[in-house]
């Protein structure tokens, strides 16, 4: 019935008095009157509230309009312009449209045969209009859904091109970051920036609006923050100078949210100053404690001033910046993950597992499998540590840090998104052209598998894939639901001449692939997921 | 979905047939490759050309098709080669020693 709630637009025979000795009805006309420049027609808008809409989803047949007793603009306007019958087109009880028809050219009334006549005509061509209607509706929408969707390629590129190229390294303390981004692409971005004295800055932010212009927006944040840092040593002016940039051009009803922090990585000292950000939080041996600071988002009026606040992380404790993504994330039953929730996590001390990590699982579990992330998810979490010798992070290495993840529909094809997006992530990364490639075509060939053996091509069993970075290689993570079981392994190894006799398949060449294009392909196994994880070192290893 | 439309074009050069392939090669160019293959046989030429200068990428699915019309071709005594292939490809042919069965050209050939 949505035809129902538009005005119709319908073409109108006009009269003409060109004598025809057979005469026979006018030919009734259905196309938009605007473009049929030479066709004797004219328009007549049926708005939603005229009761002779009403009145012709009822109709069983042709109706004389002279004879309608109906208090209609519409019917008004048919008689002006010289309408004499009207035929409504139904198809499956929906009003598509009608034939209007002026009077015979004969001048006589239309016989019961006309009437027949057009009813059958009516009930025939009303299918038949409704489907090029639809035909036309769902081109039109499959031509916005590609505009979408190149949109948000280009909103992806932007953002990734944004995002650090590598964590910092800094001994004693172990430093990981996660930027998910939504399928509509929001604008968070973290950024860390090497400061004198060995500080290190990092900054955390999200743009309101989705998409390309949240992008734009992103990358003038990131850059005017960079250059503002190299200026100041103050979290608090850096945002003020960045907000007066920023202001005079932000785009209407869009703003910036930033927290930035300055650590001394020697002593722990983290000073902040906040423009309307979630607040960073705290691990310590006495709980956990919210680092306050107030201020007005970026871009939102002029003048503003940022207030500072600082703290201290001590030995063993840690500190987590994020984005409103994951504490707006919500479980199947539409309840939000929530700050308490994300105060808990962050409380529980389990040295043995990296924070990061943590919270990402528990809040997979909290959504669970089939959930839409809404909204960009950015966590960073910096560890501090306990200085006992056997302490993870104390040969000064970063843990991997995860720079992407995401799924894909279980549906064949989408192997090359998959490797497309994989490409945009580690693009960025420092990995030389060939090895990129090689990467690319493990990950699409690994992608493949997880949908034919995971998915069994079922588009609403999705393979989820995670891009991570470490020191010296690229990690891609891809996990299946294991409705075939295991996804095999130890296949029989291709060889050509075989293939080419006509001995073996000519297919089996993916794990072959795979095994050849990285350094190293593991395959682990809970039962109800398979994950293969391609190792690529950022530079050739040399053998021996 | 991002994929590329797969085609194939036939042009006949001295002593061999060009196929100019396009797009994606993968599972779903099976009937384009397989009938373009078969338009190539009916004109009975020594040698048949692969052109991939158009194709953007290329899978196991693709790789198995290409052995499956170089086993075709074999069987017909007619020679294949791979021009306008990427280094990246090209090392994929070298690693699944299609390259020890059909010429595999640098570039564009003559």
């Amino acid at each position: 019935m949505t035809e129902l709630t538009r005005p119709i637009r319908r073409l109108l025979g006009r009269h003409t008095d060109t004598p025809e000795p057979d005469a026979v009805p006018e030919s009734p006309a259905v196309t938009e009157p605007a473009r049929l420049t030479d066709d004797p027609s004219i328009a007549v808008d049926i708005a939603e509230s005229d009761p002779l809409l009403a009145y012709l989803q009822s109709a069983s047949g042709p109706i004389e309009i002279a004879r309608l007793e109906l208090d209609s603009p519409a019917v008004r306007a048919m008689r002006e312009a010289g309408v004499a019958l009207v035929v409504p087109l139904v198809s499956q009880g929906e009003l598509i449209g009608t034939l209007n028809l002026g009077p015979r050219l004969s001048e006589q009334e239309y016989s019961t045969d006309d009437r027949r006549l057009l009813t059958t005509l009516a009930a025939q061509a009303a299918p038949a209009i409704r489907v090029a209607q639809l035909v036309r509706e769902q081109a039109h929408e499959a031509a916005e859904r590609e505009r979408l969707e190149q949109e948000m390629r280009v909103a992806t590129l932007i953002q990734q091109q944004f995002l650090p190229r590598e964590l910092p390294k800094l001994p004693q303390w172990q430093i990981a970051a996660y930027y998910g981004p939504a399928r509509a692409v929001g604008g968070d971005f973290y950024d860390f920036i090497d400061m004198p004295d060995g500080r290190i800055g990092i900054a955390v932010g999200d743009v309101t609006d989705k998409g390309v212009p949240a992008a734009l927006v992103m990358a003038r944040t990131h850059s005017i923050l960079r250059a503002e840092a190299s200026r100041s040593n103050s979290p608090g002016e850096i945002l003020r100078r960045a907000n007066a940039l920023l202001e005079p051009e932000m785009p209407a009803r869009m703003f910036v949210t930033c927290l930035f922090a300055i650590l001394e990585p020697e002593t722990g000292r983290i000073v902040i100053a906040n423009a309307g950000h979630n607040l960073p939080y705290i691990r310590t041996d006495d709980g956990v404690v919210e680092l306050r600071a107030t201020g007005m988002p970026l871009g939102l009026m002029p003048g503003i001033r940022y207030e500072e606040t600082e703290g201290v992380i001590a030995p063993a404790s840690s500190v987590l910046l994020y984005s409103d993504g994951l504490v707006e994330a919500h479980d199947p039953n539409q309840q939000m993950y929530g700050f308490p929730r994300l105060r808990q996590e962050m409380a529980v001390d389990d040295a043995g597992s990296e924070l990061l990590d943590r919270l990402l699982e528990t809040l997979h579990r909290f959504t669970g499998p089939d959930w839409e992330q809404e909204d960009d998810i950015t966590l960073v979490t910096l560890r501090r540590a306990s200085g006992v010798a056997d302490e993870p992070a104390s040969d000064g290495q970063a843990g991997p840090a995860l720079i992407t993840a995401f799924s894909i529909p279980g549906e064949e094809g989408n192997e090359r998104l998959a490797m497309d997006r994989v490409a945009a992530a580690a693009g960025g990364l420092g990995l030389p052209p060939a090895r990129l490639e090689r990467l690319k075509t493990a990950v699409s060939e690994a992608t493949m598998n997880a949908i034919e053996y995971g998915s069994q091509g079922n588009p609403d069993v999705p393979v989820d894939i995670a891009v991570e970075t470490t020191a010296d290689a690229i990690v891609v993570r891809i996990t299946d639901r294991a409705l075939s079981g295991a996804v095999p392994t130890d296949a029989e190894a291709p060889d050509i001449e075989l293939k080419l006799a006509g001995a073996q398949k000519p297919r089996g060449w993916g794990l072959f692939l795979i095994k050849n294009m990285v350094d190293s392909m593991d395959v682990t196994s809970d039962g109800s997921t398979q994950t293969v994880t391609l190792t690529m070192a950022r530079e050739e290893r040399t053998n021996g | 979905m991002d994929e590329r439309q797969f085609g194939a074009e036939i042009t006949e050069v001295p002593e061999e047939i060009r196929l100019r392939l396009s797009g994606d090669l993968n599972g779903r160019a099976d009937e384009a490759l397989a009938s373009a293959y078969a338009q190539v046989a009916a004109l009975g030429p020594r040698r048949v050309s692969l052109d991939f200068a158009h194709v953007g990428y290329i899978n196991s699915t693709g790789i198995a098709l290409v052995v499956r019309l170089l086993a075709q071709a074999r069987r017909d005594g007619r020679a294949v080669r791979a021009i306008g292939l990427t280094e990246h490809y090209r090392e994929i042919f070298r690693i699944t020693r299609l390259s020890d069965f059909m010429e595999i050209v640098e570039g564009d050939a003559a």
